[in-house]
């Protein structure tokens, strides 16, 4: 299998000035420059790869970095810190604003959460999917037209539609024009941020398999970001476990779902609502998360709100370690590994 | 259903909602009770009339919406036809009700403490003087840690799960008899969606309160309430025991939610979608069942009024062609 993108030792630092008001911004400007100032570990060495036609799950709570390492990845901010590969090419090191008119663009392209925000309330769906193409493609006149045309057909959007506005069309069909025009450039990477999360599940079922439709034709790859695991089941061959700004776990979806080895992994698997099955008496986490800004190296991300929290776990922090295609950032994954799954 | 009085029963409720476009029946002859200490879930996709049968109860339907018959009795009282003043004691000490987003239900420029010790004052027969201490009490019970820090923040202050919590103590402080929660987990993560969930049912039962949860989630609905109450555009299509419904729903609509539930597949080739989209309700000409234009099993009789059968577990089914009361899937095996 060939790897499309490598992403190494990726970290992302947002310094947090205290606030607005006078004596927040006296505070700053005496600090001794923004590398003084206190920072949040939005994104914390976070290193995977995806292979061509491979899709690859990214989940976790909110505020765990999910986001700021997918804008990273598909150059909307700039990283602090590693390298992002796609084949061959660095991405990183070419600022945000320049890789906007990059040939390269079009092979990253992304489909947001909810299309009904993200797409420009005043282009209709045809504009919506020819933007990227008339930018990226340069194409014009008749040729736009039928591209337009045939994106919208594959996506499953029926060619009246083109000429509505975003208001005009139904949760479906906004995320079939959000999808359309990701797509339009063809693109050898696709990161789609929780896709289906505004729709209802009849609708996003079938979301769900046009989207696995257009991966078998295409042979596009797939982050697929989510905080549905049932979705991330079906649909992902592998997956990431996100938490605070680290991957703590990573494996084939169907082994980290069965047996999951970090602590945290456990929980998030044990709060699927499933049906047959009443929620009662599972594993639940208690407390607040670590706070982000500048956190202890020597600490456990996952430490106060881990049901294990054991000495060691406050004063090393735990390395991911390999298991086979597995990896868990955890010292006790060795223990779960040998219990029988439940 | 059982002999004793229900905590709330809901009878042929129907509201119409005036648009520019015309009259839209937004829930028609909606009926079903919940016993006291019992949780229910309003099950549907966005559109079916969940939120509207609870804002009705509630009495807090937005002014283009009316009720046009049926009654909503808590214990004596109908809800429907009360008095303002009648309602304004009802809501808060009898009814409670837990709304979809913590951050736009809360008041953002008054702490949350505050905003509980108004509701124990208000409703809890609480003397002011004591109502402070009370509420960061509330605050404890609900899982706040450092609940006297946390009293004196304001809304924004707080992350969605802590504004969750919040909401649910004001909802809980003055011993309602029936809370409404109305999606209290849309937004949150699945983890913090436990921890509120065991929060409401342990409190629920605590307090032996009656809930009713709306949710579109039908696995999470089926995980924490005894009956399900499936709603498609202002019908109420189902009523079950939770367990039978999965294992034999009998409305065609019901096995398509359920088809379609992710959890339920093991690939997604498998996972069915429903075909088509709920009717336009502005529509004159709406069959009597607003499902046969999707229906699989539609027949002849669909055109005529929509039955309603109950057996003697307490299954209604509204439906001239259900599916048959045993189909031949063996229950799925629960791993408790």
């Amino acid at each position: 299998m060939t790897i499309l993108l490598d992403v190494a030792d990726v970290s992302k630092l947002f310094p947090v000035g205290g606030g607005p008001g006078p004596l927040a911004r006296f505070k700053r400007r005496f600090s001794g420059g923004p590398e003084k100032l206190p920072k949040v570990y939005a994104v914390d060495n976070v290193s995977f790869t995806i292979n061509k036609g491979e899709t690859v799950g990214l989940v976790g709570e909110s505020g765990c970095g999910k986001s700021t390492l997918v804008r990273a990845l598909t150059r909307l901010v700039d990283v602090s810190d590693g390298s992002i590969k796609l084949g061959t090419r660095e991405l990183s090191l070419k600022p945000s604003r320049v890789f906007a008119r990059d040939r390269d663009r079009a092979r990253i392209q992304m489909v947001f959460q909810d299309a009904g925000e993200s797409v420009n309330p005043r282009f209709t769906a045809f504009d919506a999917i020819a933007d990227p193409l008339r930018r990226l493609r340069k194409m014009r006149g008749k040729a736009l037209t039928q591209r337009v045309e045939t994106v919208a057909s594959q996506c499953g959007l029926p060619l009246p539609f083109l000429s509505r506005y975003p208001h005009q069309l139904s949760g479906g069909q906004r995320a079939r024009v959000g999808i359309a025009r990701a797509i339009a450039v063809e693109p050898e990477l696709l990161v789609l941020d929780e896709p289906t999360a505004a729709l209802d599940v009849s609708v996003q079922v079938v979301i769900l398999q046009l989207l696995q439709r257009l991966k078998r034709e295409f042979g596009m790859s797939y982050l697929f970001v989510s905080h549905d695991l049932s979705v991330v089941r079906l649909l992902c061959d592998r997956v990431l476990v996100m938490y605070l700004g680290k991957i703590v776990e990573s494996g084939p979806a169907a082994e980290v779902f069965e047996r999951p080895l970090h602590p945290y992994t456990q929980a998030l698997v044990a709060a699927v609502p499933r049906l047959h099955e009443n929620g009662t008496g599972r594993l639940r986490l208690t407390g607040e998360p670590r706070s982000p800004i500048d956190p202890d190296p020597n600490v456990c991300r996952f430490y106060g709100r881990c049901p294990l929290s054991a000495a060691m776990c406050k004063t090393t922090m735990p390395k991911l370690r390999r298991f086979g295609p597995r990896q868990v950032a955890c010292h006790f994954a060795e223990e779960f590994l040998l219990v029988p799954k439940a | 259903m059982t002999t004793a009085a229900p905590a709330l029963s809901v009878e042929g409720l129907s509201v119409d909602f005036r648009t520019r476009s015309g009259i839209v029946r937004a829930l028609d002859n909606v009926s079903f009770a919940v016993d006291k200490g019992e949780t229910i879930a309003l099950v549907g996709e966005s559109g079916s009339g969940k939120s509207v049968t609870a804002y009705a109860v509630m009495g807090i339907l937005d002014p283009a919406g009316k009720v046009t018959a049926g009654r909503a009795m808590l214990g004596g009282l109908d809800l429907l036809s009360a008095k303002p003043s009648q309602l304004a004691d009802v809501r808060g000490r009898e009814i409670a009700m837990i709304f979809q987003n913590p951050r736009t239900a809360l008041n953002p420029i008054r702490t949350v403490g505050r905003q509980i010790a108004d509701v124990l004052i208000r409703h809890g027969n609480v003397p002011r003087r004591d109502a402070p201490g009370q509420a960061i009490d509330m605050l404890r019970a609900v899982g706040i840690t450092d609940p006297a820090r946390r009293a004196k923040a304001y809304p924004f202050e707080m992350s969605g799960g802590m504004c969750q919590r919040v909401m649910i103590a004001i909802a809980l402080a003055a011993k309602p008899s029936l809370l409404i929660a109305d999606e209290p987990t849309t937004g949150l993560d699945v983890t913090t969606q436990a921890v509120i969930m065991d929060l409401v049912n342990d409190l629920a039962k605590e307090m032996g309160m009656a809930t009713i949860f709306i949710t579109h989630d039908l696995a999470l609905a089926g995980q924490r309430s005894a009956r399900i109450v499936v709603m498609h555009a202002g019908h109420v299509v189902e009523n079950a025991p939770t367990e039978e419904l999965f294992t034999h729903p009998r409305h065609p609509y019901t096995a398509e939610l359920i088809a379609a539930t992710p959890d339920s597949a093991a690939s997604l080739d498998e996972l069915a979608s429903i075909p088509g989209s709920l009717p336009d309700l502005r529509r004159t000409d709406l069959p009597p069942c607003r499902y046969s234009e999707r229906c699989p099993r539609k027949i002849d009789a669909c055109a005529q009024p929509l039955p309603r059968s109950t057996s003697a577990s307490g299954h209604m089914v509204a439906c001239w062609n259900p599916m048959p009361e045993r189909i031949a899937d063996a229950p799925t095996e629960s791993a408790a």
